[in-house]
């Protein structure tokens, strides 16, 4: 980005309203989904429906599909950012046997895997 | 002090000091997002490895309430995206009553938590000498404001929760800590967006916003967007966790 | 001598930024980032002395295997504080509030930091976080180690845990807003011509350290608010009695520790590629090359905090990564050390106390470095941890590595930010004291290591005396070596010899405005059509290097950014 003249992206009144309404439904569904036993998976519905609502946020509320390139990478390196404190910590439970008698699945299928000579 | 629209002494020009100011508020909710992240990490952990105990405890909650303050902050957010665009298209007035909303909308949502908070106070669910996730279920009387089919359907969930997890009551309060935690700690930064939101609402009615600057009403958008996101996330993990029973 | 000898004696300029507005309320209210330099200054100082206090009862008291000085809960207050204070008041913010602060704007050709309001926030959250942290200090102190590991800071340690925990927290956001201010600055306050790859590396290696400062500092932030609430309310995720986990707290922790360690070294980095470039009279050989390294360096060490917790019970598969990670980020650092050396070859090399100080740098930060893999390497850690290896591993990097290059860039810039020079040859001979205390001190830490002395303990095995009495010995060298540039840094501000716009001559923009500079740095806003260090097209610097190698560089059409 050469200049910073860029003519400021007025995002509609109509465009929030469609959004706004979207995100409702959203949460309607995501509440709907809660009382359905999809075990495992539950949880992995709620993060989705939460990370599309929380998409639309930053995207349209937050203008951020307007904004210069420069504040994508922001936005892009604070969840790889947050990514990584996730994943790599939960890597450590994840791989530790028998923490406290839990048994986490990755542990499971390294035993497995290993047969049981781990 | 500083006037609103006035050039800072640093800056060449107004673009630049715009595209500063929003870049720095940009850079500060990635600091948010890691400071969330922290507690997140805890939660992610310990739901896991006590699931039971974070069920039950997410089944203390009121789904209706809970659901009602998500709707409330996304409202606000609305209405907030709303007075960025007043500000954008020199629309003063609209620009204090969308403003104006968004307070109240925050407001309801205090209302609401402290409603939540002094009842969670009541059933002796706040993390500490006195938690015990079993007062109601043991203390009918005390606890009034459950009504019977929940009260049975608590005492229900009670035992096969403890036959699950013989040290239930530890692991509950582990659960709360995290409720009190993540909210406690999202309430706090809303209090924070709500001042700020005072302060532009004081601008905004000295008539300081306009198409040529508007720059204020957007990043404390930004901030107050966020904050939302936060909660977007907070409804799920925190009153979502095993509703299907 | 490198400082230009003719031409008539140099006089001060009649206005600056220090006599510019007299008064207190005009200090203490400043948004010039200069002044907020030397108010950070003062502070660092004083927690240097606070820290350095601690070390001297510290080594006192490991003069004798039997301890005769503390009593055991005394000693572990006192490494604790001397850690607290040296790694959250002196290091982290050492160069970055001292140096950055006063130079980041001049460097990339700007009148302030792109929030000058927010820089003194900064400064006063400093002070706040400190003073908490002073009041458990006196009422109480604090014995948990600076790592504050639970269960034991948060369940049974009887000292003052929570105002100190409340200190460093608060302290935090000074970092956080510190780096905040310096990326936006990078990104939208140059000056015309002034693009990414003409700035010069100190300003790279700030940029590198505020990404740190901003993605970790708020991970610190949250596991210390939690481990306050779990001592005052009772919270309880690293309490094993309610199912808690201790090791969850290492993990948040040192998720911003390890980083924190770069948030230390890469600014030093920075000063000794300005200094060596300057003093070698010569390019810095592979500058891009030494500022993608120093990102590398940023992105890199925030994938190796487990390296901390090779001993916790990790599994091998988490153990081998972390430890194959913490190889791989020795390579950026590694570069840049071939780069520095590169520069040197074939260059005009001068022997200037800041010179003395970038030599010093190169040979410790080496040792210091090369240690580390020992540390990262598995089977060797299981035996070192946890030993005097560790802290003498840290210690050169931290004093041998940070502490010099902060000493070096406060020599080479001093006279940009008093306008005076200090004595040379006094200011040779402390560095060279500075140096043999330092090796004194630690090197006998890395024997009494492999020997297996263990860190933290108050009481030695009889045998590992000779050493512990080398080390106390050389620390009160090193101490001399400290106060020194202190009293003679002081002296110069006011009596030295007026020193010009550029005594050295270096290449930097901050050279070609008056010393001390302007409040608003410079009278007309630069136009730079310079590359970076280049010595050969710079007639203004009144040298006698063969012109014409490069390009004169082309005058991009504005300010700003990307």
């Amino acid at each position: 980005m050469a200049e910073h003249e860029h003519t400021e992206h007025i995002v509609s009144p109509g465009t929030y309203l469609v959004i706004i309404l979207t995100l409702l439904a959203l949460t309607g569904i995501t509440v709907f989904a809660a009382f359905v036993n999809l075990g495992r998976f539950n949880i992995v519905v709620a993060l989705l429906i939460a990370t599309v609502k929380a998409t639309l946020v930053v995207l349209i509320f937050m203008h951020a599909k307007y904004a210069p390139e420069r504040t994508k990478l922001v936005i892009i390196a604070g969840i790889f950012w947050l990514a990584l404190l996730l994943f790599m910590t939960l890597s450590d439970y994840a791989s530790r046997v028998d923490y406290r008698g839990v048994r986490y699945p990755m542990t499971q299928i390294i035993s497995h895997t290993l047969g049981n000579r781990a | 002090m500083h006037r609103t629209g006035a050039l800072y002494g640093q800056f060449k020009t107004l673009e630049q000091q715009k595209d500063t100011a929003t870049l720095g508020m940009w850079i500060f909710l990635v600091t948010e997002v890691m400071f969330f992240g922290g507690i997140m990490l805890a939660y992610t952990i310990n739901r896991h490895t006590y699931f039971h105990a974070f069920a039950m405890g997410s089944n203390t909650l009121s789904l209706g309430l809970g659901g009602f303050n998500t709707v409330v902050l996304l409202a606000s957010s609305f209405t907030m995206a709303m007075a960025v665009w007043s500000s954008q298209t020199s629309k003063k007035g609209l620009i204090t009553l969308f403003l104006s909303l968004t307070i109240f909308l925050g407001f309801v949502f205090f209302g609401v938590k402290y409603v939540e908070y002094a009842q969670k106070f009541h059933h002796h669910l706040v993390p500490g000498k006195n938690f015990d996730i079993f007062y109601c279920a043991n203390n009918p009387t005390k606890c009034e404001d459950i009504d019977a089919a929940d009260m049975a359907k608590e005492k229900e969930e009670l035992e096969v929760a403890a036959k699950a997890d013989p040290d239930l009551n530890a692991h509950a309060q582990l659960y709360y800590s995290a409720y009190f935690g993540m909210t406690g700690l999202h309430a706090l930064h809303m209090v924070i967006g709500a001042g700020l939101l005072f302060w532009l609402l004081r601008e905004s009615v000295a008539g300081k916003f306009n198409a040529e600057w508007n720059n204020p009403v957007d990043i404390v958008g930004l901030y107050w967007h966020f904050v939302d996101i936060v909660w977007i996330y907070l409804f799920p993990l925190l009153y979502l966790i095993d509703r299907h029973k | 001598m490198r400082t230009q000898t003719s031409g008539p004696a140099p006089q001060l300029p009649e206005k600056h930024y220090l006599n510019a507005t007299y008064g207190i309320r005009s200090w203490l209210l400043t948004t010039d980032h200069k002044r907020i330099a030397l108010l950070y200054l003062a502070s660092v100082t004083f927690f240097f002395f606070i820290g350095g206090f601690f070390a001297m009862m510290i080594r006192l008291h490991l003069l004798t295997p039997n301890g005769y000085l503390l009593t055991p809960d005394q000693y572990n207050r006192m490494f604790t504080m001397h850690g607290v204070a040296m790694v959250f008041f002196f290091l982290i913010p050492s160069i970055p509030a001292v140096l950055g602060n006063f130079l980041i704007p001049l460097m990339v050709g700007a009148k302030d930091l792109a929030f000058p309001k927010i820089n003194l926030l900064s400064w006063y959250i400093y002070v706040i976080g400190g003073l908490f942290t002073l009041w458990s200090m006196i009422n109480g102190g604090l014995d948990t180690g600076w790592t504050f590991y639970t269960p034991f800071s948060t369940l049974y340690s009887n000292s003052a845990v929570a105002p100190a925990v409340v200190g460093v927290f608060i302290t935090g956001f000074s970092s956080i807003l510190t780096g905040l201010n310096f990326l936006v600055t990078v990104h939208t306050m140059r000056a015309p011509g002034m693009t990414w790859f003409r700035l010069p590396l100190f300003v790279w290696a700030h940029y590198a350290t505020s990404i740190v400062m901003i993605l970790g500092t708020p991970v610190i932030a949250i596991t210390l608010g939690l481990a306050a609430m779990e001592r005052v309310f009772g919270l309880g995720f690293f309490n094993p009695a309610m199912g808690g986990d201790p090791i969850l707290f290492q993990h948040l922790f040192w998720f911003y520790s390890h980083p924190a360690v770069y948030i230390m070294i890469l600014p030093a980095m920075g000063v000794i590629s300005e200094l060596i470039p300057t003093f070698a009279r010569k390019r810095l050989f592979g500058y891009h090359f030494v500022a993608a390294a120093s990102l590398a360096i940023a992105v890199i060490g925030f994938l190796v905090w487990t390296h901390h917790m090779f001993l916790t019970g990790q599994s091998t598969y988490a153990a081998v990564a972390f430890s194959f990670l913490t190889f791989i980020v020795a390579i950026p650092s590694a570069i840049k050390t071939f780069n520095w050396t590169a520069t040197l070859f074939g260059g005009s090399i001068a022997f200037d106390t800041p010179m003395l100080y970038a030599f010093g740098f190169l040979g410790l930060f080496l040792v210091g470095g090369l240690t580390g893999l020992f540390l990262g390497a598995l089977g060797v850690d299981i035996n070192i941890h946890d030993t005097y290896f560790v802290v003498a591993h840290f210690h050169y990097i931290m004093v041998g590595g940070a502490v010099m290059g902060y000493l070096g860039g406060l020599h080479f810039w001093w006279p940009k930010i008093t306008g005076r020079m200090y004595p040379e040859w006094l200011a040779r001979i402390a560095a060279f004291i500075l140096f043999i205390g330092f090796n004194f001190t630690f090197f006998p830490q890395f024997i009494l290591g492999i020997m297996g002395m263990p860190r933290r303990y108050h009481t030695y095995p009889p045998e590992f005396q000779i050493y512990n009495v080398m080390s106390t010995a050389g620390a009160s060298i090193l101490a001399i070596g400290y106060l020194l540039p202190m009293v003679y840094l002081t002296w110069a501000a006011f009596y030295g010899k007026v020193a010009g716009d550029n005594p050295w001559p270096a290449t930097g923009l901050e050279w070609k405005t008056q010393s001390p500079p302007l409040t608003e740095n410079f009278e007309v806003t630069p136009v730079v059509t310079w590359e970076a260090y280049d010595f050969h097209n710079r007639p203004d610097l009144g040298l006698d290097v063969p012109s014409g190698k490069g390009s004169p560089g082309v005058v991009a059409p504005a300010h700003g950014d990307d």
